[in-house]
């Protein structure tokens, strides 16, 4: 076609298309993991459409803020719809982030030479839970306001420059108008900017080396006369048709949410954010969204006061250094193979120890820690066996990986 | 015109360039960064406040605000401060030795400048949370059968006495912080203002 031409004569339109969908060769034997790759990134779409309309509504200004989303909810039309689109979001977006990265962590994803990739990864995930905390100030509820006052606190732990850094974080004595006015443009222009670009570099990464698959199986190792992988297709339309199909069956899902049970049962939108910030009141329990909980429960769980320095400031570190796990990980698996269907009884059982205590120290991280809500011991004890057993699946890896018995990897996917 | 090219100096001009560049840009961020500090406007809501007392009976506790924060202004009775001396083998801090909590004039037993009268920031030492009042004595306070009355934080369990002193074995590290204050007449305080400074 001649505008084509026109174009591909001064952009390389047809190229980029080529390279990155039409023949971008993926394995054929993408399974229901792979799915969540692409959810991410139509999660990211709809939280920018949503946002902006959120934006024209809403007001950054301790005194309206409450008030002008109770306005969207009521007066704006469709304001509901959209901000709940919004709200859920966030959760969905961890959601589908979550599986991706567990399906990375099945197949061997994070392995030579996909390093820098879920290096990228990591960082959109730090990226997105600065997001997200920076968003949950925005509706100023009350939850909204102690949920900040306790996470920039977190910076005063830091000794000497750590009071100064909470200050400058919060440009006043405590978290006010100031704050609220700021986290609006972090949440608006800074992040959203830097996640678009990250993503952006996730997939350059990806498509310079390649899709990884179920069988862990390098697929570049058999190409037929042509240059293409014999067990590859390309991305388009194989893939996008079967995105197509994954994103009807999450959309479904995800509407149900919005359309019937939007806070989720205080899981998805708090209780105590129905009532304007009190800085005279604290909630009865502070916690974060249950996506940040895995670490809240970590931070909580240091209560050895014999540490030098203090529990609080070892809770904070404990904390850090949970999240800074994950960005060694490819250098902390030793095994032969990647993908999980080859590897040994070892990581099999490392792997699933590991999500069960991720998933039970997200639900402590929602309760009091002095309650008992699972057998015979206080949450905090429970918290402590799970950080116990958090940082033993990440330090430990070096070990029970190289001494895993594997199984050979076949030469072709199956 | 020569063709020969002078790599020595070309390196040099080339060095000085980048380093002023990047000068450049280091003396750029200072003002920006330096933005994002507290403003003249927050400062000034910062000034010291003053506050009556002469309403406040023994037993009684107002709070007021100061830089958006609660401070407690704790009428203690005879009897609370002895029954509070009796606990200080269960405070992690009871003479208060942590200096950065309170200002010197309150470095004392009771943690205040007149006995009966504790000032205090209402703020968590832990992760900033507002305590509440635990003045009941005993079981029914749910804080155990010896609790003398004090302070709970709902939000991790942090138990304080009546002069703000943190108890052993709870997540916040130190005793709640004590702000500089004065009397201005015998039941006149100012809050955010030494003795010095309020009369000055």
């Amino acid at each position: 076609m001649s505008l084509i031409n026109w174009i591909d004569d001064r952009f390389p339109l047809s190229k980029v298309w080529n390279e990155h969908m039409a023949q971008y060769y993926a394995p054929k034997n993408f399974n229901f993991w792979y799915y969540f790759g692409a959810l991410s990134l139509v999660v990211l779409v709809l939280q920018i459409v949503t946002g902006i309309i959120l934006t024209m509504h809403y007001k950054p200004d301790a005194d309206l803020a409450f008030a002008s989303v109770e306005y969207i909810m009521r007066d704006v039309p469709a304001g509901w719809f959209v901000r709940y689109l919004h709200g859920v979001g966030a959760s969905m977006f961890f959601l589908v982030v979550y599986l991706h990265m567990f399906r990375a962590m099945l197949y061997g994803s994070h392995r030579k030479p996909r390093e820098l990739i879920w290096l990228l990864g990591m960082v959109i995930y730090v990226a997105l839970m600065a997001e997200a905390f920076f968003g949950y100030l925005l509706p100023w509820g009350n939850m909204s306001y102690w949920g900040a006052q306790v996470i920039i606190s977190l910076f005063g732990a830091i000794p000497v420059i750590g009071e100064p850094l909470a200050e400058w974080i919060r440009g006043d004595f405590v978290v006010s108008d100031a704050t609220l006015n700021r986290f609006f443009a972090f949440h608006v222009i800074l992040l959203p900017l830097l996640l678009a670009l990250l993503v952006y570099l996730h997939i350059v990464a990806l498509h310079k080396v390649g899709s990884n698959n179920p069988d862990g199986v390098d697929i570049k190792k058999n190409k037929d006369k042509d240059g293409h992988p014999v067990d590859g297709v390309p991305f388009h339309p194989y893939y996008t048709v079967k995105d197509t199909f994954g994103i009807a069956v999450f959309m479904t899902v995800f509407l149900g949410i919005v359309f019937f049970v939007p806070e989720f049962g205080g899981w998805f939108l708090e209780k105590d954010n129905f009532a304007p910030a009190d800085i005279l009141q604290t909630p009865p329990d502070i916690v974060p969204l249950w996506y940040l909980t895995p670490y809240y429960s970590i931070l909580r769980a240091v209560t050895f006061e014999w540490l030098p320095g203090g529990a609080k400031l070892w809770g904070v570190i404990a904390m850090g250094a949970a999240i800074v796990m994950f960005f060694f990980l490819p250098w902390l698996d030793r095994a032969k193979v990647r993908s999980i269907r080859y590897r040994g009884w070892m990581y099999k059982t490392a792997l699933t120890i590991f999500a069960v205590t991720f998933v039970m120290l997200g639900y402590l991280g929602t309760k009091n820690p002095g309650h008992v809500d699972l057998f015979v011991f206080e949450n905090v004890i429970w918290a402590q066996i799970g950080l116990v057993l958090y940082f033993a699946f990440f330090l430990l890896m070096p070990i029970y990986t190289r001494f895993d018995p594997t199984k050979p990897e076949p030469d072709r996917v199956g | 015109m020569t063709d020969e090219v002078n790599s020595g100096r070309r390196r040099l001009l080339t060095t000085v360039t980048k380093g002023v560049g990047l000068a450049g840009a280091a003396a750029l961020a200072v003002p920006l960064v330096a933005s994002m500090k507290p403003s003249a406007r927050a400062l000034a809501a910062g000034a010291p406040v003053e506050v009556e007392i002469d309403d406040l009976a023994p037993g009684q506790m107002k709070v007021v605000e100061w830089r958006g924060k609660p401070v407690w202004i704790l009428r203690r009775t005879d009897q609370m401060l002895e029954e509070m001396a009796a606990v200080t083998g269960q405070l992690s801090d009871p003479d208060s030795q942590v200096v950065e909590q309170q200002p010197a004039y309150a470095q004392n037993a009771h943690r205040s400048i007149r006995p009966d009268v504790l000032v205090v920031l209402g703020v968590c030492t832990h992760l900033g949370c507002a305590p509440s009042k635990a003045f009941d004595k005993g079981g029914s306070s749910g804080l155990g059968d010896d609790w003398v009355g004090g302070f709970f934080c709902p939000c991790h369990g942090s138990k304080f006495d009546l002069s703000g002193r943190v108890y052993k074995n709870v997540p916040a590290p130190t005793n709640l912080v004590v702000p500089p204050h004065s009397y201005v007449s015998e039941n006149r305080i100012v809050i955010g203002a030494d003795e010095t400074e309020a009369t000055a």
